[in-house]
C-alpha cells in the first residue's frame, strides 16, 4: 500500500462520499425505478405467455417498437467506449473525470439491446439457436458476432481501468459491508500499484483503446446492415452503415450528457465535472448534429429526387403523410434545437446542454422507429398501404427498458466511484508538471527582469 | 432435375379465390378472426391481390393470385439466421418450423409479403377443427414461428410413395398443389420448369408471361399470363 497515502485527498472524500453514505432520494428513485422495469417485466411475461400478438405488429409491419429499441440502445452504446476511446487515444486531457461514466453507459446499453432482440422474437426459448445453426450469410449473425465481441471489449475496457481504483476502495472502504469490501478485494486482483503493475495496465489500456474504436463502428454498420441487405425500400442503401454509425455517437453523446449532468448533481461531482466537460463535449455534440443532418439531407433528397415508385411512396409518408408530425418533430430535436442551445457558449452550460441532450435523445429513438416502420407499411409489392400503432405493452416494454438501464446504471455507481480517481489523479500530476515546466521557461526567458 | 413451377393465366382467372380456400383446407392455416384480420393477421398463403395495373393507362386494379414465388435466388433463405428456411434440390423454398426462432428477418427480406407469422397459438371453430387435414407433414404450426406455401409437398410426398407403392417411376404429371387442382377458371398449371416438354414451360416461355418484380432478380418460379 506503499502508493496511497494514509490520508484521504479531497477528491477521493467527494467521489467515495455517495458509495459511503445512502440518501432518502436515492431510495425513492430506486423504488420508482424497480417499479417501472417491473411493469415491464410484467408485459413481458404476458407477451410470452400469449404470443407477440398483444403487440401492434402485423402483416407487413412486422418490426416495430423493440427492434426500433435494439437500434436505439445500442447506438447509445457508442457512448461510452467510442467516445472515450477516441479522447484516449487523442490524449484529450478533458476526459479524464467522465471517461467511466461514458464506459459504463456503453456496457449497460449494450445489455438492454441484445435484450430487445430477444424480447422481439416469436421462440425466445430458441435464443441459443442461432449459435447452433447459425448462417453466416444471415447479417443477424453478423450482428451476434460483433455485437458480441463489442459486450466483451467494454467490459474489459470498463473493468481495466476501474482496477486501481478498486485497490483503493479495498484499502478506503474497509468499513463497507463485508459482501463489498470482500467484492473490492476479489476485483482489483491483487493491485499494488507498483510502477510494473501501472506499466502493464497502460499497455492494456492503451492497446484495448484502439481495438475497440474499429469494433464499435463495426457494430452499428452491421445493425444498419440489417436493413440494408433487404430489398425494401428506403432501406437498400448504402448510406445506412455510416449513418447509423454517425447516429449512434451522436445519441451515444447526448446519453453521456444526461446521465453525467445527473449524477454530477446527485452525487456531488461539480468541482470535477465543470465547464471544460460542458464546453468540449457541447461542441462535439453539435459537431454531430451537424453531420447527422448532413446525412439525413443526402439520403432524402436523394430518394426524394427521384421517381423510383416504391422509394417515393415511403418518402411521402414521412415527409408528408402520417409519418410527417414525427418526421419534423425529429428534425426539430435533431437539429433545430441543439443548435439554437449550444451555438452559443452560455448554451454549453449544465441546464442548456441537458435540454440539448434530452431533445437529442427523443429525437434520434424517432429516427430509429421512422427507419424500421414507415418502409414496412409501404411494400415494393404495391397493395394497400398498412398502419402500425404500437401497443400498450411494447410501451410498457420500452419504458421497463428504459427504466431497467438507468436502475442497472444507478446501481453500478452506488458500488462504484463514478470517477475514475487515478486517471484525474494522474492528471493533475501531468498538469503540476506542465505548470512547472511554464514556469520554468518563462524564467529563462527573462532572467533580467527577475533581478 | 426436376425444378417445380407454376403459371397463372390471369386471362382465365375469375377471381374467385376457391384456390384461396382450398389451400386453406389443405394446409391446416388456422382462422384469424374479425378482429386479427381487421389488423391484417390473417394467414392465406396463397392470396388474391389487387395490384395496381402499371401497363394499362387507365390504371385499372390487376387481381392476382399470389402464392410463394419459390424464388431460384431467395433472400428469405439467405437471412434467416438459423437456417430454419431452406431451398429443396428441386426448387422448392420451405420451413423447419421446429428451428424457426420467429425473428421475422425472412419477412421483411421477402419482396412478396408471401411469409406469415403464428401471432397468437392457432384456432379453429369446432366445425372446421373436424376437416383439418390429418396428415402430419400439415400439423399446425405452434405459435411464434413463419410460415408460408409450400407448393403442397406433402401431395409431393404422397404422390412419389404412391408411385413406388405401384411400382412405376415417378412422373412430374403425379403430383399438383391445392390449389391448382381447385383452380374453377383452370387458370393454373403447375409441373417441372427444366423439362422442355412440359406445358409449364412452354407456357412460361410464351410472349404473355412475365413475373412479379422481375427487377428484384430473385428469379421467381410463379409465372403469369397477362391479361387482355
Ligand atoms: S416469394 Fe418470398 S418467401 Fe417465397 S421464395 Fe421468394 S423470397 Fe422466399
Ligand atoms: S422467422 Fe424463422 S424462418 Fe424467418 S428468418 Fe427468422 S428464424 Fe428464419
Amino acid at each position: 500500500m506503499t502508493s496511497i497515502p494514509s490520508r484521504e485527498s479531497e477528491l477521493e472524500r467527494i467521489v467515495l462520499a455517495p458509495l459511503r453514505r445512502t440518501s432518502k432520494q436515492f431510495y425513492v428513485v430506486l423504488a420508482g425505478l424497480s417499479l417501472v422495469v417491473l411493469l415491464g417485466a410484467a408485459a413481458l411475461a404476458n407477451q410470452w405467455r400469449l404470443g407477440l400478438g398483444v403487440t401492434g405488429l402485423n402483416r407487413p409491419v412486422y418490426w416495430g417498437v423493440y427492434i426500433t429499441n435494439f437500434v436505439f440502445f445500442i447506438g447509445i452504446s457508442h457512448a461510452g467506449t467510442l467516445i472515450s476511446a477516441i479522447l484516449r487515444v487523442t490524449q484529450a486531457e478533458w476526459r479524464r473525470p467522465i471517461t467511466r461514466i461514458a464506459e459504463a453507459i456503453t456496457f449497460f446499453a449494450l445489455i438492454i439491446g441484445m435484450l430487445q432482440v430477444w424480447i422481439d422474437m416469436g421462440r425466445p426459448e430458441r435464443i441459443i439457436f442461432p449459435f447452433i445453426f447459425g448462417r453466416f450469410q444471415s447479417p443477424f449473425l453478423w450482428d451476434f458476432t460483433c455485437v458480441g465481441v463489442y459486450f466483451m471489449s467494454s467490459m474489459l475496457y470498463l473493468y481495466l481501468p476501474l482496477v486501481p481504483d478498486l485497490a483503493r476502495l479495498r484499502d478506503r472502504m474497509t468499513d463497507a459491508p463485508r459482501w463489498r469490501h470482500w467484492l473490492y478485494t476479489v476485483m482489483s486482483f491483487g493491485w499494488h500499484g507498483n510502477a510494473e503493475q501501472h506499466r502493464r495496465l497502460e499497455i492494456a489500456i492503451g492497446i484495448m483503446a484502439i481495438v475497440i474504436i474499429p469494433v464499435a463502428v463495426s457494430v452499428h454498420t452491421v445493425v444498419s446492415w440489417i436493413f440494408g441487405m433487404t430489398m425494401q425500400p428506403m432501406w437498400h442503401s448504402t448510406i445506412l452503415g455510416p449513418y447509423f454509425v454517425v447516429g449512434a455517437i451522436f445519441s451515444g453523446i447526448a446519453m453521456l450528457f444526461l446521465f453525467m449532468t445527473l449524477l454530477r448533481r446527485a452525487w456531488h461531482l461539480e468541482l470535477w465535472i465543470g465547464e471544460k466537460q460542458y464546453n468540449y463535449l457541447g461542441i462535439l455534440l453539435l459537431v454531430m448534429s451537424a453531420f447527422w443532418g448532413y446525412f439525413t439531407l443526402a439520403e432524402f433528397l436523394t430518394t426524394g429526387y427521384s421517381t423510383i415508385t416504391n422509394e417515393t411512396a415511403v418518402f411521402h409518408a414521412k415527409l408528408l403523410g402520417e409519418y410527417a408530425p414525427a418526421f419534423w418533430a425529429m428534425v426539430t430535436a435533431n437539429l433545430v434545437i441543439p443548435f439554437a442551445v449550444l451555438m452559443r457558449r452560455q448554451g454549453r452550460k449544465p441546464l442548456g446542454t441537458f435540454i440539448a441532450a434530452l431533445s437529442v435523445i427523443i429525437g434520434m429513438w424517432i429516427e430509429r422507429f421512422l427507419i424500421v416502420a414507415p418502409s414496412l407499411t409501404r411494400p415494393s409489392l404495391g397493395f394497400m398501404p398498412a398502419v402500425y400503432t404500437p401497443s400498450l405493452t411494447e410501451v410498457a416494454i420500452t419504458a421497463g427498458s428504459f427504466a431497467l438501464f438507468a436502475l442497472l446504471f444507478l446501481l453500478f455507481f452506488k458500488v462504484f466511484p463514478a470517477i475514475s480517481v487515478w486517471e484525474v489523479e494522474e492528471g493533475q500530476a501531468v498538469e503540476a508538471v506542465r505548470q512547472k515546466a511554464r514556469e520554468l521557461a518563462h524564467e529563462g526567458a527573462q532572467p533580467a527582469l527577475r533581478s | 432435375m426436376t425444378r417445380w413451377g407454376m403459371v397463372i393465366d390471369l386471362d382465365k382467372c375469375v377471381a374467385c379465390q376457391s384456390c384461396t380456400a382450398a389451400c386453406r383446407m389443405e394446409n391446416n392455416t388456422p382462422v384469424a378472426g374479425k378482429n386479427q384480420a381487421d389488423m391484417g393477421r390473417t394467414i392465406l398463403w396463397n392470396e388474391v391481390l389487387p395490384l395496381a395495373n402499371s401497363e394499362s393507362p387507365d390504371a385499372s386494379e390487376m387481381l392476382i393470385p399470389r402464392p410463394c414465388m419459390h424464388c431460384d435466388d431467395p433472400p428469405c433463405v439467405k437471412v434467416c439466421p438459423v437456417q430454419a428456411t431452406y431451398r429443396t434440390d428441386e426448387g422448392v423454398v420451405l420451413i423447419n418450423y421446429d428451428r424457426c426462432i420467429g425473428c421475422r428477418f425472412c419477412t421483411v427480406a421477402c419482396p412478396f409479403q408471401v411469409r406469415y407469422f403464428n401471432w397468437f397459438e392457432p384456432e379453429w371453430p369446432e366445425a372446421l377443427k373436424a376437416h383439418l387435414n390429418p396428415d402430419p407433414e400439415v400439423a399446425p404450426r405452434p405459435r411464434g414461428v413463419v410460415e408460408k406455401c409450400t407448393f403442397c409437398v406433402q401431395r409431393l410426398r404422397k404422390a412419389r410413395e404412391t408411385a413406388q407403392a405401384e411400382g412405376r417411376p415417378f412422373s412430374a404429371t403425379d403430383y399438383v398443389p391445392a390449389c391448382v387442382e381447385t383452380c374453377t377458371a383452370h387458370a393454373r398449371y403447375f409441373g417441372d420448369l427444366d423439362d422442355p416438354n412440359s406445358l409449364v414451360s412452354q407456357l412460361a416461355a410464351s410472349p404473355r408471361a412475365f413475373r412479379l418484380q422481375e427487377e428484384m432478380g430473385t428469379k421467381p418460379k410463379v409465372y403469369y399470363l397477362k391479361q387482355g
